[in-house]
Protein backbone atom coordinates (compact mmCIF):
# COMPACT_ATOMS: atom_id res chain seq x y z
CA UNK A 1 0.00 0.00 0.00
CA UNK A 2 1.11 3.59 -0.91
CA UNK A 3 1.20 5.87 2.04
CA UNK A 4 -0.30 9.07 -0.09
CA UNK A 5 -1.78 8.33 -3.20
CA UNK A 6 -3.24 11.89 -5.13
CA UNK A 7 -5.20 11.53 -8.63
CA UNK A 8 -5.70 14.56 -10.75
CA UNK A 9 -6.43 16.41 -7.74
CA UNK A 10 -8.38 19.94 -8.52
CA UNK A 11 -9.53 22.83 -6.45
CA UNK A 12 -11.02 25.74 -7.78
CA UNK A 13 -11.90 29.10 -5.87
CA UNK A 14 -14.10 31.10 -7.42
CA UNK A 15 -12.86 29.80 -11.22
CA UNK A 16 -9.29 29.77 -10.49
CA UNK A 17 -7.45 27.16 -10.39
CA UNK A 18 -5.41 26.58 -6.99
CA UNK A 19 -4.68 23.18 -7.65
CA UNK A 20 -4.35 21.70 -11.14
CA UNK A 21 -4.91 18.11 -11.67
CA UNK A 22 -2.26 17.01 -9.21
CA UNK A 23 -1.08 13.29 -9.21
CA UNK A 24 1.95 11.99 -6.87
CA UNK A 25 2.34 9.13 -4.81
CA UNK A 26 4.25 8.94 -1.76
CA UNK A 27 5.93 5.53 -0.60
CA UNK A 28 5.23 4.44 2.93
CA UNK A 29 8.62 6.18 5.38
CA UNK A 30 9.45 8.39 2.76
CA UNK A 31 10.08 12.47 3.25
CA UNK A 32 8.46 13.37 0.40
CA UNK A 33 8.76 17.20 -0.88
CA UNK A 34 5.91 19.72 -2.67
CA UNK A 35 8.28 22.69 -3.62
CA UNK A 36 7.34 25.29 -5.43
CA UNK A 37 6.99 29.30 -4.35
CA UNK A 38 4.16 30.68 -2.38
CA UNK A 39 0.74 30.52 -3.60
CA UNK A 40 1.30 27.67 -5.79
CA UNK A 41 -1.15 25.46 -4.25
CA UNK A 42 1.18 23.47 -2.11
CA UNK A 43 -0.79 24.36 1.59
CA UNK A 44 -4.46 24.04 -0.75
CA UNK A 45 -3.04 20.40 -1.57
CA UNK A 46 -2.52 20.02 1.92
CA UNK A 47 -5.82 21.23 3.29
CA UNK A 48 -7.14 18.82 0.97
CA UNK A 49 -5.30 15.92 1.61
CA UNK A 50 -5.55 16.18 5.65
CA UNK A 51 -9.82 17.10 5.41
CA UNK A 52 -9.95 20.56 5.71
CA UNK A 53 -10.85 21.24 2.23
CA UNK A 54 -13.27 19.62 -0.19
CA UNK A 55 -11.69 18.82 -3.80
CA UNK A 56 -13.41 20.53 -6.45
CA UNK A 57 -12.17 17.37 -8.67
CA UNK A 58 -9.99 14.34 -8.29
CA UNK A 59 -9.60 11.74 -5.93
CA UNK A 60 -6.97 10.70 -3.03
CA UNK A 61 -6.12 8.38 -0.89
CA UNK A 62 -4.29 8.55 2.63
CA UNK A 63 -2.75 5.65 4.51
CA UNK A 64 -5.24 3.69 2.29
CA UNK A 65 -8.40 5.42 3.42
CA UNK A 66 -10.58 7.67 0.50
CA UNK A 67 -10.07 11.84 1.93
CA UNK A 68 -13.79 12.30 0.67
CA UNK A 69 -15.62 8.93 2.26
CA UNK A 70 -13.63 8.31 5.27
CA UNK A 71 -13.07 11.53 6.32
CA UNK A 72 -12.61 10.43 10.41
CA UNK A 73 -10.06 7.15 9.18
CA UNK A 74 -7.68 9.84 7.61
CA UNK A 75 -8.16 12.52 10.27
CA UNK A 76 -7.20 9.18 12.69
CA UNK A 77 -4.14 8.22 10.28
CA UNK A 78 -2.75 11.78 9.93
CA UNK A 79 -0.35 14.57 12.56
CA UNK A 80 -0.77 18.19 10.80
CA UNK A 81 1.87 20.80 11.54
CA UNK A 82 0.32 24.07 10.15
CA UNK A 83 2.00 26.60 8.00
CA UNK A 84 0.54 29.57 10.65
CA UNK A 85 0.69 28.71 14.51
CA UNK A 86 -2.40 26.37 15.54
CA UNK A 87 -1.54 26.44 19.45
CA UNK A 88 -4.38 27.97 22.21
CA UNK A 89 -1.33 30.86 23.42
CA UNK A 90 -3.27 30.87 27.10
CA UNK A 91 -2.62 26.89 27.53
CA UNK A 92 0.81 25.64 28.69
CA UNK A 93 3.13 23.53 26.02
CA UNK A 94 1.76 20.44 28.20
CA UNK A 95 -1.80 21.60 28.76
CA UNK A 96 -1.62 21.93 24.32
CA UNK A 97 -0.55 18.28 24.64
CA UNK A 98 -2.73 17.00 26.74
CA UNK A 99 -5.87 18.58 24.94
CA UNK A 100 -4.67 16.98 21.41
CA UNK A 101 -3.84 13.70 22.74
CA UNK A 102 -7.31 13.85 24.56
CA UNK A 103 -9.25 14.62 21.52
CA UNK A 104 -7.51 11.72 19.97
CA UNK A 105 -8.68 9.67 22.63
CA UNK A 106 -5.55 8.56 23.91
CA UNK A 107 -6.33 6.99 27.84
CA UNK A 108 -4.30 8.82 31.04
CA UNK A 109 -1.13 6.28 30.72
CA UNK A 110 -0.41 6.23 27.14
CA UNK A 111 -1.13 10.63 27.37
CA UNK A 112 1.44 11.31 29.91
CA UNK A 113 4.37 8.67 28.41
CA UNK A 114 3.90 9.81 24.81
CA UNK A 115 4.15 13.68 26.14
CA UNK A 116 7.35 13.07 28.05
CA UNK A 117 8.44 11.78 24.54
CA UNK A 118 7.36 13.94 22.11
CA UNK A 119 9.36 16.83 24.59
CA UNK A 120 12.20 14.60 24.81
CA UNK A 121 12.22 14.48 21.39
CA UNK A 122 12.10 18.47 20.95
CA UNK A 123 14.04 19.21 23.74
CA UNK A 124 11.19 21.31 25.02
CA UNK A 125 10.70 19.34 28.80
CA UNK A 126 11.79 22.33 30.38
CA UNK A 127 9.01 24.83 28.88
CA UNK A 128 6.30 22.65 29.07
CA UNK A 129 4.64 24.50 31.68
CA UNK A 130 5.15 27.79 29.84
CA UNK A 131 2.14 29.60 28.47
CA UNK A 132 2.43 29.36 24.72
CA UNK A 133 2.35 33.04 24.11
CA UNK A 134 5.58 33.04 25.94
CA UNK A 135 7.16 31.01 23.57
CA UNK A 136 9.47 32.14 20.89
CA UNK A 137 8.45 31.25 17.11
CA UNK A 138 10.88 28.72 16.65
CA UNK A 139 9.50 26.95 20.21
CA UNK A 140 6.36 27.40 18.84
CA UNK A 141 7.30 25.30 16.06
CA UNK A 142 8.70 21.98 17.74
CA UNK A 143 5.99 22.01 20.28
CA UNK A 144 3.47 22.02 17.08
CA UNK A 145 6.02 19.27 15.68
CA UNK A 146 5.60 17.47 19.19
CA UNK A 147 1.97 17.50 19.16
CA UNK A 148 1.61 16.49 15.36
CA UNK A 149 3.05 13.42 16.55
CA UNK A 150 0.63 12.37 19.55
CA UNK A 151 -1.04 10.07 18.39
CA UNK A 152 1.62 8.11 16.73
CA UNK A 153 0.22 9.28 13.31
CA UNK A 154 1.13 7.14 10.19
CA UNK A 155 1.40 10.37 8.02
CA UNK A 156 2.61 13.33 8.84
CA UNK A 157 2.23 16.53 6.91
CA UNK A 158 4.59 19.63 7.22
CA UNK A 159 3.71 22.61 6.17
CA UNK A 160 6.48 24.88 5.48
CA UNK A 161 7.64 23.88 8.71
CA UNK A 162 11.07 26.58 9.06
CA UNK A 163 9.34 29.18 7.55
CA UNK A 164 10.17 32.60 9.08
CA UNK A 165 12.62 30.64 11.31
CA UNK A 166 16.54 31.74 11.31
CA UNK A 167 19.14 29.38 10.23
CA UNK A 168 20.28 27.65 13.43
CA UNK A 169 16.59 26.68 14.66
CA UNK A 170 15.93 25.63 10.72
CA UNK A 171 18.89 23.39 11.52
CA UNK A 172 17.39 22.13 14.88
CA UNK A 173 14.20 21.39 13.34
CA UNK A 174 15.75 19.82 9.76
CA UNK A 175 16.96 17.28 12.74
CA UNK A 176 14.42 16.53 14.38
CA UNK A 177 12.06 15.71 11.36
CA UNK A 178 14.62 13.00 10.22
CA UNK A 179 15.19 11.80 13.36
CA UNK A 180 11.34 10.99 13.72
CA UNK A 181 11.30 9.48 10.05
CA UNK A 182 14.07 7.21 11.66
CA UNK A 183 12.89 6.16 15.06
CA UNK A 184 9.18 5.96 14.56
CA UNK A 185 9.44 5.36 10.90
CA UNK A 186 6.87 7.93 9.95
CA UNK A 187 6.13 8.92 6.48
CA UNK A 188 6.71 13.04 6.02
CA UNK A 189 5.13 14.99 3.45
CA UNK A 190 6.57 18.90 3.83
CA UNK A 191 5.59 21.33 1.66
CA UNK A 192 8.51 24.16 1.17
CA UNK A 193 9.44 27.15 -1.22
CA UNK A 194 13.49 26.44 0.59
CA UNK A 195 15.45 24.48 -1.61
CA UNK A 196 18.18 23.68 0.46
CA UNK A 197 14.91 22.15 2.71
CA UNK A 198 14.03 20.00 0.25
CA UNK A 199 16.94 19.12 -0.91
CA UNK A 200 18.72 18.47 2.54
CA UNK A 201 15.27 16.23 3.08
CA UNK A 202 13.17 14.74 0.72
CA UNK A 203 14.07 11.49 -0.64
CA UNK A 204 11.78 12.61 -3.46
CA UNK A 205 10.81 15.95 -4.19
CA UNK A 206 7.87 17.50 -6.64
CA UNK A 207 8.19 20.77 -8.13
CA UNK A 208 4.64 22.62 -7.80
CA UNK A 209 4.11 26.11 -9.68
CA UNK A 210 0.67 27.72 -10.47
CA UNK A 211 -1.00 24.61 -9.35
CA UNK A 212 0.50 22.33 -11.81
CA UNK A 213 3.05 19.46 -11.00
CA UNK A 214 5.72 19.98 -13.08
CA UNK A 215 8.23 16.98 -12.73
CA UNK A 216 8.64 14.46 -9.60
CA UNK A 217 12.16 12.49 -8.89
CA UNK A 218 14.64 12.26 -6.06
CA UNK A 219 16.57 15.65 -5.65
CA UNK A 220 20.01 14.16 -7.58
CA UNK A 221 18.15 12.60 -10.18
CA UNK A 222 16.10 16.66 -10.61
CA UNK A 223 20.17 18.08 -10.10
CA UNK A 224 21.24 15.77 -12.87
CA UNK A 225 18.69 16.81 -15.38
CA UNK A 226 21.16 19.76 -15.99
CA UNK A 227 23.77 17.75 -17.13
CA UNK A 228 26.15 17.97 -14.20
CA UNK A 229 28.45 20.46 -12.19
CA UNK A 230 29.14 23.83 -13.57
CA UNK A 231 33.30 24.91 -13.34
CA UNK A 232 33.05 28.46 -14.02
CA UNK A 233 36.84 29.20 -15.09
CA UNK A 234 38.37 32.82 -15.84
CA UNK A 235 41.45 32.45 -18.55
CA UNK A 236 43.53 34.31 -20.64
CA UNK A 237 43.38 34.92 -23.31
CA UNK A 238 39.46 33.57 -23.02
CA UNK A 239 40.25 32.29 -27.01
CA UNK A 240 43.01 29.77 -26.67
CA UNK A 241 41.24 28.15 -23.35
CA UNK A 242 37.96 27.49 -24.66
CA UNK A 243 39.59 26.38 -27.77
CA UNK A 244 41.50 23.51 -25.29
CA UNK A 245 38.36 23.14 -23.09
CA UNK A 246 36.29 21.66 -25.86
CA UNK A 247 38.91 19.26 -26.99
CA UNK A 248 38.11 17.02 -23.23
CA UNK A 249 36.44 14.59 -23.51
CA UNK A 250 35.43 15.15 -19.91
CA UNK A 251 33.34 18.26 -20.69
CA UNK A 252 30.14 17.91 -21.46
CA UNK A 253 29.29 21.41 -22.68
CA UNK A 254 31.53 24.84 -23.20
CA UNK A 255 29.71 28.36 -23.07
CA UNK A 256 30.88 31.56 -22.52
CA UNK A 257 29.75 34.79 -20.65
CA UNK A 258 30.66 37.09 -18.60
CA UNK A 259 34.25 36.90 -19.35
CA UNK A 260 33.58 33.09 -17.81
CA UNK A 261 33.33 30.03 -19.29
CA UNK A 262 31.73 27.63 -18.15
CA UNK A 263 32.30 23.77 -18.28
CA UNK A 264 29.46 21.47 -17.58
CA UNK A 265 31.11 18.18 -16.43
CA UNK A 266 30.11 15.33 -13.75
CA UNK A 267 31.89 15.22 -10.35
CA UNK A 268 33.65 18.89 -10.89
CA UNK A 269 35.95 18.30 -7.65
CA UNK A 270 37.20 15.44 -9.37
CA UNK A 271 37.93 18.10 -13.06
CA UNK A 272 39.77 20.49 -10.92
CA UNK A 273 43.08 18.46 -10.42
CA UNK A 274 42.88 17.39 -14.53
CA UNK A 275 42.72 21.21 -15.28
CA UNK A 276 45.59 21.50 -13.05
CA UNK A 277 47.86 18.66 -15.50
CA UNK A 278 47.13 21.55 -18.57
CA UNK A 279 50.75 22.54 -20.01
CA UNK A 280 49.51 26.52 -19.68
CA UNK A 281 52.91 27.21 -21.40
CA UNK A 282 52.10 25.33 -24.01
CA UNK A 283 48.77 25.53 -24.85
CA UNK A 284 49.61 29.55 -24.81
CA UNK A 285 47.15 30.64 -21.95
CA UNK A 286 46.75 30.93 -18.53
CA UNK A 287 43.82 30.16 -15.81
CA UNK A 288 43.44 32.63 -13.04
CA UNK A 289 40.58 31.36 -11.62
CA UNK A 290 38.58 27.86 -10.52
CA UNK A 291 34.79 28.51 -9.05
CA UNK A 292 32.63 24.64 -8.92
CA UNK A 293 28.92 25.22 -8.66
CA UNK A 294 26.85 22.13 -7.51
CA UNK A 295 23.50 22.80 -9.09
CA UNK A 296 20.75 23.42 -6.53
CA UNK A 297 17.25 22.67 -7.19
CA UNK A 298 16.57 26.42 -7.77
CA UNK A 299 18.60 25.68 -11.17
CA UNK A 300 16.30 23.15 -12.01
CA UNK A 301 13.48 25.21 -11.01
CA UNK A 302 14.64 27.97 -13.45
CA UNK A 303 15.51 25.44 -15.76
CA UNK A 304 11.86 23.82 -15.99
CA UNK A 305 9.84 27.02 -15.08
CA UNK A 306 12.08 30.05 -16.84
CA UNK A 307 12.91 32.17 -13.66
CA UNK A 308 13.66 31.79 -10.33
CA UNK A 309 11.49 30.94 -6.73
CA UNK A 310 12.23 34.27 -5.73
CA UNK A 311 11.62 36.08 -8.43
CA UNK A 312 8.04 34.17 -9.16
CA UNK A 313 7.55 34.78 -5.08
CA UNK A 314 8.38 38.54 -6.02
CA UNK A 315 5.62 38.79 -8.71
CA UNK A 316 3.33 37.13 -6.98
CA UNK A 317 3.60 39.52 -4.16
CA UNK A 318 3.04 42.88 -7.08
CA UNK A 319 -0.55 40.99 -7.59
CA UNK A 320 -1.13 40.38 -4.35
CA UNK A 321 -0.61 44.38 -3.86
CA UNK A 322 -2.31 45.08 -6.56
CA UNK A 323 -5.55 43.11 -5.40
CA UNK A 324 -5.02 44.78 -1.86
CA UNK A 325 -5.48 48.40 -4.34
CA UNK A 326 -7.83 47.46 -5.99
CA UNK A 327 -10.28 46.34 -2.79
CA UNK A 328 -9.48 49.99 -1.33
CA UNK A 329 -10.47 51.48 -4.33
CA UNK A 330 -14.42 49.86 -3.98
CA UNK B 1 -17.50 5.61 20.75
CA UNK B 2 -19.52 7.15 23.69
CA UNK B 3 -16.78 7.75 25.68
CA UNK B 4 -14.55 9.28 23.14
CA UNK B 5 -17.19 11.88 22.67
CA UNK B 6 -17.06 12.14 26.19
CA UNK B 7 -13.83 12.81 26.36
CA UNK B 8 -13.78 15.41 23.44
CA UNK B 9 -16.89 17.33 25.43
CA UNK B 10 -14.46 17.14 28.62
CA UNK B 11 -11.50 18.38 26.77
CA UNK B 12 -13.47 21.07 25.55
CA UNK B 13 -15.01 22.02 28.52
CA UNK B 14 -11.38 21.86 30.58
CA UNK B 15 -10.31 24.17 27.51
CA UNK B 16 -12.64 26.84 29.04
CA UNK B 17 -12.40 26.84 32.13
CA UNK B 18 -8.46 27.21 31.84
CA UNK B 19 -9.10 30.12 29.81
CA UNK B 20 -11.68 31.89 31.56
CA UNK B 21 -10.34 31.87 34.94
CA UNK B 22 -7.16 32.47 33.89
CA UNK B 23 -8.08 35.90 31.87
CA UNK B 24 -9.31 37.37 35.09
CA UNK B 25 -9.87 40.85 33.50
CA UNK B 26 -12.92 38.84 30.93
CA UNK B 27 -14.63 37.91 34.52
CA UNK B 28 -14.73 41.00 35.49
CA UNK B 29 -15.32 42.82 32.48
CA UNK B 30 -18.65 40.76 31.58
CA UNK B 31 -19.84 41.71 34.68
CA UNK B 32 -19.51 45.18 34.59
CA UNK B 33 -22.03 46.10 31.83
CA UNK B 34 -24.65 44.26 33.88
CA UNK B 35 -24.13 45.81 37.01
CA UNK B 36 -23.59 48.85 35.69
CA UNK B 37 -27.07 48.31 33.97
CA UNK B 38 -28.49 47.51 37.66
CA UNK B 39 -27.36 50.28 39.33
CA UNK B 40 -28.38 52.67 37.08
CA UNK B 41 -31.83 51.99 35.80
CA UNK B 42 -32.62 49.68 38.76
CA UNK B 43 -32.52 52.79 41.57
CA UNK B 44 -33.18 55.34 38.97
CA UNK B 45 -36.61 53.89 37.72
CA UNK B 46 -37.40 52.73 41.11
CA UNK B 47 -39.11 55.26 41.95
CA UNK B 48 -41.24 55.99 39.48
CA UNK B 49 -42.26 52.62 37.92
CA UNK B 50 -45.40 50.62 38.48
CA UNK B 51 -46.90 48.54 36.26
CA UNK B 52 -50.63 47.48 36.07
CA UNK B 53 -50.94 44.03 37.47
CA UNK B 54 -47.57 43.82 39.40
CA UNK B 55 -47.85 42.99 43.04
CA UNK B 56 -47.08 45.71 45.73
CA UNK B 57 -44.52 43.72 47.31
CA UNK B 58 -42.36 43.64 44.39
CA UNK B 59 -40.23 46.99 43.45
CA UNK B 60 -38.61 47.87 39.96
CA UNK B 61 -35.12 46.76 41.00
CA UNK B 62 -36.62 43.15 41.51
CA UNK B 63 -38.71 43.50 38.22
CA UNK B 64 -35.52 44.35 36.60
CA UNK B 65 -32.99 41.67 38.38
CA UNK B 66 -33.90 38.81 36.49
CA UNK B 67 -34.51 40.23 33.21
CA UNK B 68 -30.59 41.30 34.02
CA UNK B 69 -29.53 37.91 34.85
CA UNK B 70 -31.33 36.67 31.37
CA UNK B 71 -29.11 39.61 29.79
CA UNK B 72 -25.75 38.41 31.46
CA UNK B 73 -26.69 34.71 30.30
CA UNK B 74 -27.09 36.03 26.93
CA UNK B 75 -24.26 38.05 26.30
CA UNK B 76 -21.94 35.33 27.61
CA UNK B 77 -23.58 32.51 25.92
CA UNK B 78 -23.69 34.43 22.65
CA UNK B 79 -19.68 35.30 23.40
CA UNK B 80 -19.11 31.90 23.92
CA UNK B 81 -20.89 30.46 20.74
CA UNK B 82 -19.49 33.39 18.70
CA UNK B 83 -15.60 32.49 20.35
CA UNK B 84 -15.34 30.08 17.18
CA UNK B 85 -13.98 32.75 15.20
CA UNK B 86 -11.29 33.59 17.77
CA UNK B 87 -10.06 30.33 17.40
CA UNK B 88 -10.48 30.62 13.32
CA UNK B 89 -8.57 34.11 13.63
CA UNK B 90 -5.81 32.23 15.67
CA UNK B 91 -5.58 29.26 13.91
CA UNK B 92 -6.77 26.78 16.63
CA UNK B 93 -9.82 25.80 15.08
CA UNK B 94 -7.73 24.11 11.89
CA UNK B 95 -6.16 21.77 15.00
CA UNK B 96 -9.58 20.63 16.13
CA UNK B 97 -10.98 20.59 12.95
CA UNK B 98 -8.43 18.20 11.73
CA UNK B 99 -8.71 15.91 14.52
CA UNK B 100 -11.33 13.06 14.41
CA UNK B 101 -13.06 13.79 17.35
CA UNK B 102 -16.94 14.26 16.18
CA UNK B 103 -18.32 17.43 15.08
CA UNK B 104 -21.53 17.59 17.35
CA UNK B 105 -19.38 16.49 20.53
CA UNK B 106 -17.07 19.18 19.64
CA UNK B 107 -19.94 22.20 19.84
CA UNK B 108 -21.69 20.17 22.99
CA UNK B 109 -18.17 20.48 24.85
CA UNK B 110 -17.99 24.42 23.44
CA UNK B 111 -21.59 24.47 25.21
CA UNK B 112 -20.69 23.12 28.43
CA UNK B 113 -18.02 25.69 28.95
CA UNK B 114 -20.03 28.26 28.26
CA UNK B 115 -22.92 27.55 29.56
CA UNK B 116 -20.50 27.30 32.98
CA UNK B 117 -18.92 30.29 32.40
CA UNK B 118 -21.86 32.24 32.19
CA UNK B 119 -23.65 30.62 35.29
CA UNK B 120 -20.79 31.52 37.13
CA UNK B 121 -21.63 35.13 35.76
CA UNK B 122 -25.38 35.16 36.41
CA UNK B 123 -24.75 33.61 39.92
CA UNK B 124 -22.19 36.26 40.59
CA UNK B 125 -24.51 39.05 39.49
CA UNK B 126 -27.58 37.39 41.53
CA UNK B 127 -25.28 37.21 44.49
CA UNK B 128 -24.70 40.91 43.83
CA UNK B 129 -27.96 42.24 43.74
CA UNK B 130 -28.93 40.57 46.77
CA UNK B 131 -26.84 43.39 48.63
CA UNK B 132 -28.14 46.26 46.52
CA UNK B 133 -31.27 45.17 48.01
CA UNK B 134 -33.37 42.43 45.65
CA UNK B 135 -35.57 39.77 48.05
CA UNK B 136 -36.37 36.55 46.20
CA UNK B 137 -40.07 36.38 46.76
CA UNK B 138 -39.60 32.25 46.19
CA UNK B 139 -36.40 30.63 47.62
CA UNK B 140 -37.26 27.18 45.61
CA UNK B 141 -37.33 29.57 42.67
CA UNK B 142 -33.78 29.54 42.52
CA UNK B 143 -33.73 25.61 41.61
CA UNK B 144 -36.16 26.72 38.66
CA UNK B 145 -34.13 29.66 38.29
CA UNK B 146 -30.86 27.55 37.36
CA UNK B 147 -33.10 25.67 34.47
CA UNK B 148 -33.92 28.57 32.76
CA UNK B 149 -30.57 29.51 32.86
CA UNK B 150 -28.78 26.37 31.64
CA UNK B 151 -31.94 26.94 28.56
CA UNK B 152 -30.97 30.58 27.74
CA UNK B 153 -27.50 29.52 27.35
CA UNK B 154 -27.43 26.54 25.56
CA UNK B 155 -29.55 27.93 23.02
CA UNK B 156 -27.95 30.89 22.56
CA UNK B 157 -24.27 28.98 22.29
CA UNK B 158 -25.97 27.02 19.69
CA UNK B 159 -27.17 29.86 17.97
CA UNK B 160 -23.68 31.71 18.37
CA UNK B 161 -21.55 28.46 16.79
CA UNK B 162 -24.10 28.61 14.31
CA UNK B 163 -23.60 32.30 12.92
CA UNK B 164 -19.84 31.48 13.97
CA UNK B 165 -19.46 28.95 12.13
CA UNK B 166 -20.73 31.04 7.63
CA UNK B 167 -18.94 34.11 8.84
CA UNK B 168 -15.44 33.84 7.61
CA UNK B 169 -13.34 36.49 9.78
CA UNK B 170 -13.68 38.51 13.33
CA UNK B 171 -14.36 41.67 11.21
CA UNK B 172 -18.57 40.97 11.24
CA UNK B 173 -18.45 40.60 14.96
CA UNK B 174 -19.63 44.33 16.23
CA UNK B 175 -22.20 43.98 13.58
CA UNK B 176 -23.56 40.72 15.00
CA UNK B 177 -23.89 42.51 18.28
CA UNK B 178 -25.49 45.83 17.07
CA UNK B 179 -27.98 43.79 14.33
CA UNK B 180 -28.90 40.35 16.30
CA UNK B 181 -27.80 40.44 20.33
CA UNK B 182 -29.13 43.97 20.67
CA UNK B 183 -32.46 43.74 19.73
CA UNK B 184 -32.72 40.02 21.16
CA UNK B 185 -31.77 41.79 24.74
CA UNK B 186 -33.96 45.02 24.17
CA UNK B 187 -36.53 43.37 22.91
CA UNK B 188 -37.19 40.63 25.49
CA UNK B 189 -38.62 42.55 28.40
CA UNK B 190 -35.37 43.28 30.53
CA UNK B 191 -36.42 46.87 31.13
CA UNK B 192 -40.07 46.68 31.10
CA UNK B 193 -42.95 44.69 30.76
CA UNK B 194 -43.65 43.00 26.84
CA UNK B 195 -47.17 44.00 27.59
CA UNK B 196 -46.28 47.84 27.08
CA UNK B 197 -45.26 47.23 23.69
CA UNK B 198 -47.68 48.07 21.04
CA UNK B 199 -49.20 45.13 19.39
CA UNK B 200 -47.01 45.00 15.92
CA UNK B 201 -43.63 44.62 18.63
CA UNK B 202 -45.44 42.68 20.64
CA UNK B 203 -45.21 39.95 18.12
CA UNK B 204 -41.28 40.61 17.82
CA UNK B 205 -40.93 40.14 21.19
CA UNK B 206 -42.63 37.27 20.88
CA UNK B 207 -40.61 36.07 18.60
CA UNK B 208 -37.41 36.59 20.52
CA UNK B 209 -36.75 33.36 22.96
CA UNK B 210 -34.68 35.20 25.15
CA UNK B 211 -38.62 37.16 26.14
CA UNK B 212 -39.36 33.30 27.35
CA UNK B 213 -36.28 33.01 29.44
CA UNK B 214 -36.21 36.55 31.46
CA UNK B 215 -40.37 35.66 31.80
CA UNK B 216 -39.27 32.39 33.20
CA UNK B 217 -36.54 33.28 35.60
CA UNK B 218 -39.13 36.56 36.89
CA UNK B 219 -41.79 33.46 37.64
CA UNK B 220 -39.14 31.61 39.20
CA UNK B 221 -37.49 34.10 41.28
CA UNK B 222 -39.73 36.98 41.77
CA UNK B 223 -43.42 35.07 41.14
CA UNK B 224 -44.63 37.45 38.23
CA UNK B 225 -45.11 36.41 35.31
CA UNK B 226 -46.96 37.30 31.70
CA UNK B 227 -46.51 33.97 30.17
CA UNK B 228 -47.36 30.76 32.19
CA UNK B 229 -43.60 28.81 33.25
CA UNK B 230 -44.25 25.52 31.41
CA UNK B 231 -44.88 27.45 28.25
CA UNK B 232 -42.06 29.61 28.71
CA UNK B 233 -39.94 26.16 29.76
CA UNK B 234 -41.49 24.29 26.56
CA UNK B 235 -40.47 27.27 24.44
CA UNK B 236 -36.94 27.83 25.50
CA UNK B 237 -36.12 24.19 25.58
CA UNK B 238 -37.21 23.83 21.89
CA UNK B 239 -35.35 26.50 21.14
CA UNK B 240 -32.43 25.25 23.22
CA UNK B 241 -32.83 21.77 21.29
CA UNK B 242 -32.83 23.17 17.98
CA UNK B 243 -30.16 25.52 17.81
CA UNK B 244 -27.79 22.64 19.27
CA UNK B 245 -28.66 20.53 16.31
CA UNK B 246 -28.98 23.36 14.00
CA UNK B 247 -24.93 24.73 15.45
CA UNK B 248 -23.94 21.77 15.36
CA UNK B 249 -24.70 21.11 11.65
CA UNK B 250 -23.32 24.30 10.29
CA UNK B 251 -19.76 23.75 12.19
CA UNK B 252 -19.75 20.27 10.77
CA UNK B 253 -20.12 22.11 7.42
CA UNK B 254 -17.61 24.46 7.61
CA UNK B 255 -14.47 24.42 6.21
CA UNK B 256 -11.25 26.00 7.53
Amino acid sequence: MLAIEVKNLTKEFNGLKAVNNVTFEVKQGEIFGLLGPNGAGKTTTVKMLTTLLKPTKGKANVWGYDILTQRDEVRNSIGIVFQEPALDNRLTGYENLDFHARLYGLNKTKREKRIKEVLDLVELQDKAKVLVKNYSGGMQRRLEIARGLMHYPKVLFLDEPTLGLDTQTRRHIWDYVLKLNQKEGTTIILTTHYMEEADFLCQRTAIIDFGKIIVNDTPFNLKNILGGDVLSIEAEPAKEAFNVFQEFSWVKKVSQHNGFIDLTVEQGEKKIPLLMKIDQKEKGFEIKSVNLRKPTLEDVFLHFTGRTIREREASQSEKNKMMMRGRFKR
Amino acid sequence: MVSKNLETIYVMWLREMKRFFRAKSRVVGTLAMPFFFLLAMGFGLKPSFNFPGMPQNINYLDFLVPGIIGMTMLFNSMFAGISVLWDKEFGFLKEIMVSPAKRPAIVLGRIAGGVTTALFQGFLLLIISLFLGFHIVNPFGIFLAFIFMILIGIGFIGFGVAIASVMEDTQGFSLIMQLIVFPIFLLSGVFFPVSNFPSWLKIIALADPLTYGVDGLRGALINFSQISLPLNLIILSLFAFSMVVFGSWLFSKSQV
